[in-house]
């Protein structure tokens, strides 16, 4: 069984690789300037050096960096990541609660641009030489270019403001309370604008690369072969070229599927999404560690599992890799 | 031209019908290429049952023909005269659909390099099936039978493994024969086999060109066989077609091509190989050992991770060997007997497990920093490939001049001293400042030369430095490293896998297998009495050593 002593060996590494960036996280957030407590206290409008003393004591601000990094070790050991002052909620309920809209968003996203990008390379790759081909190379030339937040807002102009097609901004119709399919229907509109926006420029690298890839492939012996013995061109096209071509693809689907909790900060608050992206943000202008940190893990243990994927199927996909680590 | 043509216009002697007739074929190259036609006028005939070599060195044209008939010129490259007649068919004139049904079906083709003409993520008897299906013949299951018998006929040991197997896990000569099976799968009357054993070991090349000829004899097949080997010709061919620059210039049965080839060209191609040719006794002047290997061991181990078995392979096993000062020893063995492994240990590129290297009494091993520096300094390597082996950003005298300036010397005296090394080794000073992608492969190889010369070694290790090299290119090289050898008094150590070239230029051989010394004496001692088995099947393997014998006489697979 090597896939699962493979599998096995990857996970222990993983553990450590992420106390480590337990560690190294706490760390880096407590050599930031500010200080939560005053932040808090500011808010409340309240000056008292008393005050501030009792607000740190509370949430054990006073103790020593070891003895606050071992607290929060050892909670975090129990899935505890401790109590955002801010938001009067534990940080993992916040978490959850918000994660899976920005996993639908991320992963729409992620499922759009691979398919469309694939699909587009190749077909720029037949066309080589053809003016199509040059159009398909042009538009994701542009949007390879275009800054995210600006197809943003045209996005937003154009087929909601102009044309009324797609609503602005949000998860769903704020006040509706439709349940069921129409639930479904009404999120899946409100996900095309900003899954769209954020998997464009995905879409683009993805073109260009399938199509580099696809020619390079094209000129390899093999191809050669796969004529010689009469082949259509389409086979040769999907079984030997694409598939060949699709290697490198794989590493660069597992980089950006590591992006996907930590990814989508600008769609989200451009549309308003109520995913992590937005209370990311948040939680960083309101000093608030314990959610900023729990985000952070979450992001790591993502992008973890995502690398762990990617070699697994980069592994089903390449016959020649099982025998090299 | 007035090239001495023979039988162009004559019918075939055969009595087979003309299978394939190329009439008048010009293949144009594209606009500044280095020549206007790739294919100059070019008419042969290949009847069926007959086995016709196509011969001539690299840029001769010889494999452009091939490719018009498979339809499968490189882009730029079009018939500009001519026709290539299959069965009375024009196959440049007809459209891309009835060419692709000939394709496979009627005309298979076999290519050099069997380690990239497969696609590594299908499995072989995938590969195999999808010659039926191409054609839209059998169903699924009849496909996969037909493919185990087709590996059963190629005579791949374990057939049944093998049609589940990816082209990786297979050997270049058991990938070789994959390709034949792909290619015989529907029993083509027309075999295109393009340097087929080029890439393969001299014992491997015997089988498959064996293999080759018993299968077209079995069926009947006519075999258009290009090579830029002689050695092959006289195994294999019925027929011989000899190409120079996109032309034609002697055709005739191989009989008497290869007794009395008319022109010059063919019978320098001929001269280059030594058939019978002895190395002649070298006098065994009282010799003084300038490097002495002893008990050398390494193994590669894959690292194998945390919950992986290791494996290990034994490049080198125990090797114990002196090398006299003014002398060329020849190591000799196929691919996988460590014989660069060798090579790289006594440069110092690999590091042995254990075992001394010793140069003029001193052991290389045992030494450190500025010490090891020196000594390295008086052992320098000229490589294989001459393509790859110089950075083609650095001008040629700066590749040169680098040696001796990470030396010490200053940079004027180290430029100086490149320019008198390119003269010595038989290029135009001027060389210096050109980049290596300007200069032929011959060229670069001397390049290569001047570059292990100019830190003034003692010990040249040259690695299958003209195995990339045409076989007239061949002779000078090893000529310019023969002279220089007795100009700068130095000793060779020369690793090849070329009998025929360890026989023209090595004084002592020691032959290679799996790690191991199985052999070593004078060369032509080795060469008239191989005492080890393995020995006597490599001898016996280069092709074309007793030209006369019947063709059908191969060595037992």
């Amino acid at each position: 069984m090597p896939y699962v002593s493979l599998i096995l060996g990857r996970v222990f590494k993983a553990v450590i690789v992420l106390l480590a960036i337990l560690v190294f996280n706490f760390f880096l957030i407590h050599a930031a300037p500010g200080d939560p407590a005053a932040v808090m206290a500011g808010e409340a409008g309240a000056t008292d050096q008393q005050f501030l003393e009792d607000l740190r004591e509370r949430f054990g601000l006073d103790q020593s960096l070891p003895v606050q990094l071992w607290r929060y070790m050892s909670g975090v050991l129990q899935l505890d990541f401790g109590y955002s002052y801010r938001q009067q909620m534990p940080v993992l309920d916040l978490i959850l609660d918000r994660l899976p809209a920005t996993l639908l968003l991320t992963g729409a996203a992620f499922v759009i641009s691979l398919a469309f990008g694939i699909l587009a390379g190749t077909l720029a790759a037949m066309r080589a030489k053809r003016p199509s081909g040059s159009v398909i190379m042009g538009l994701s030339l542009l949007f390879y270019a275009t800054p995210l937040y600006w197809v943003a807002m045209m996005a937003v102009l154009v087929f909601s403001v102009m044309l009324d097609w797609l609503p602005a901004y949000g998860y769903s119709t704020v006040g509706a309370g439709y349940t069921g399919l129409t639930h479904v229907g009404d999120v899946a509109v409100h996900l095309i604008l900003p899954a769209l926006t954020l998997g464009l420029f995905f879409m683009a690298v993805y073109t260009r690369m399938t199509r580099t890839s696809m020619l390079s492939v094209s000129q390899q012996d093999f191809v050669k072969t796969a004529r010689a013995k009469g082949l259509a061109p389409g086979v040769i096209q999907r079984r030997h070229i694409l598939r060949n071509a699709l290697l490198p693809i794989i590493t660069l689907a597992g980089l950006q599927a590591g992006q996907m909790v930590g990814g989508a900060v600008l769609t989200e608050t451009v549309f308003a999404w109520p995913g992590i992206g937005r209370l990311m943000y948040e939680a960083l202008m309101q000093r608030d560690y314990n959610l900023l940190l729990g985000i952070f893990f979450f992001c790591a243990l993502l992008v973890i599992l995502f690398n762990m994927l990617t070699d697994v199927i980069y592994r089903l996909a390449d016959p020649r890799i099982k025998e090299a680590t | 031209m007035s090239e001495p043509l023979r039988h162009s216009g004559e019918p075939l002697s055969h009595s087979g019908e003309s299978l394939l007739r190329i009439e008048r074929l010009s293949l144009a190259l594209p606009e500044g290429a280095d020549r206007r036609y790739a294919v100059d006028d070019v008419s042969y005939d290949l009847g069926a049952g007959e086995i016709l070599c196509i011969v001539g060195e690299s840029g001769s044209g010889k494999s452009m023909t091939a490719n018009a008939v498979m339809g499968l010129l490189p882009t730029g490259v079009h018939a500009s005269q001519g026709r290539a007649l299959f069965d009375g068919q024009d196959l440049l004139a007809m459209n891309e659909i009835s060419h692709r049904a000939l394709r496979g079906r009627r005309i298979g083709m076999i290519f050099q390099e069997p380690m990239t003409a497969l696609n590594p993520l299908m499995r072989v008897g995938e590969q195999i099936a999808e010659v039926f299906e191409a054609h839209g013949l059998l169903t699924a299951k009849a496909r996969k039978e037909r493919a185990l018998a087709l590996l059963e006929e190629v005579r791949l040991p374990n057939p049944q493994a093998a049609l589940r197997a990816y082209p990786f896990e297979l050997s270049g000569g058991q990938r070789q024969r994959v390709m034949i099976a792909m290619a015989l799968a529907l029993e083509p009357e027309l075999l295109v086999a393009d340097e087929p054993t080029t890439a393969l070991d001299v014992t491997t090349q015997a089988q498959i060109l064996h293999l080759v000829k018993d299968l077209q004899q079995r069926r009947g097949m006519a075999v258009m066989f290009i090579t830029h080997d002689f050695g092959v010709v006289a195994e294999i061919a019925d027929r011989v077609c000899v190409m120079r620059e996109g032309k034609i210039v002697e055709m005739g049965s191989a009989r008497e091509v290869l007794d009395s080839p008319q022109h010059e060209y063919t019978r320098a191609l001929i001269e280059a190989i030594p058939g019978d040719a002895v190395p002649p006794s070298r006098d065994e002047a009282p010799a003084k050992p300038l490097l002495a290997v002893k008990g050398l061991d390494k193994v590669y181990r894959s690292s194998g991770g945390w919950f992986q078995p290791k494996r290990e392979v034994v490049a080198l096993d125990t090797i114990d060997f002196t090398l006299d000062k003014g002398e060329t020893l020849g190591v000799v063995g196929e691919s996988g007997s460590g014989k660069s492994t060798l090579g790289r240990c006594i440069v110092g590129l690999n590091t042995p497990d254990s075992g001394e290297i010793r140069l003029n009494g001193v052991d290389l091993r045992a030494l450190e920093g500025r010490e090891l520096r020196e000594h390295r300094r008086r052992i320098q390597m000229v490589f294989q490939d001459p393509y790859a082996s110089l950075n083609p950003r650095i001008r040629v005298g700066m590749a040169i001049a680098q040696g001796p300036i990470a030396n010490g010397v200053n940079k004027a005296q180290a430029m100086k001293q490149a320019r008198d090394l390119l003269a010595t080794v038989g290029l135009d000073a001027s060389a210096a400042e050109r980049y290596p992608h300007e200069f032929s492969g011959g060229q670069r190889q001397r390049i290569g030369i001047a570059r292990a010369l100019a830190l003034n070694p003692e010990l040249i290790v040259a690695d299958e430095a003209v195995s990339a090299l045409d076989v007239s290119i061949q002779a000078q090289v090893l000529k310019l490293l023969d002279d220089l050898k007795k100009e700068l008094d130095l000793s060779l150590l020369f690793i090849t896998h070329d009998l025929r070239v360890a026989a023209q230029i090595c004084d002592r051989l020691i032959v290679m297998q799996k790690g191991k010394i199985v052999e070593h004496g004078s060369a032509r001692q080795i060469f008239l009495s191989p005492q080890h088995a393995y020995t006597r099947e490599l001898l016996a393997a280069i092709p074309g050593r007793a030209p006369h014998a019947e063709p059908t006489e191969a060595v037992a697979i």
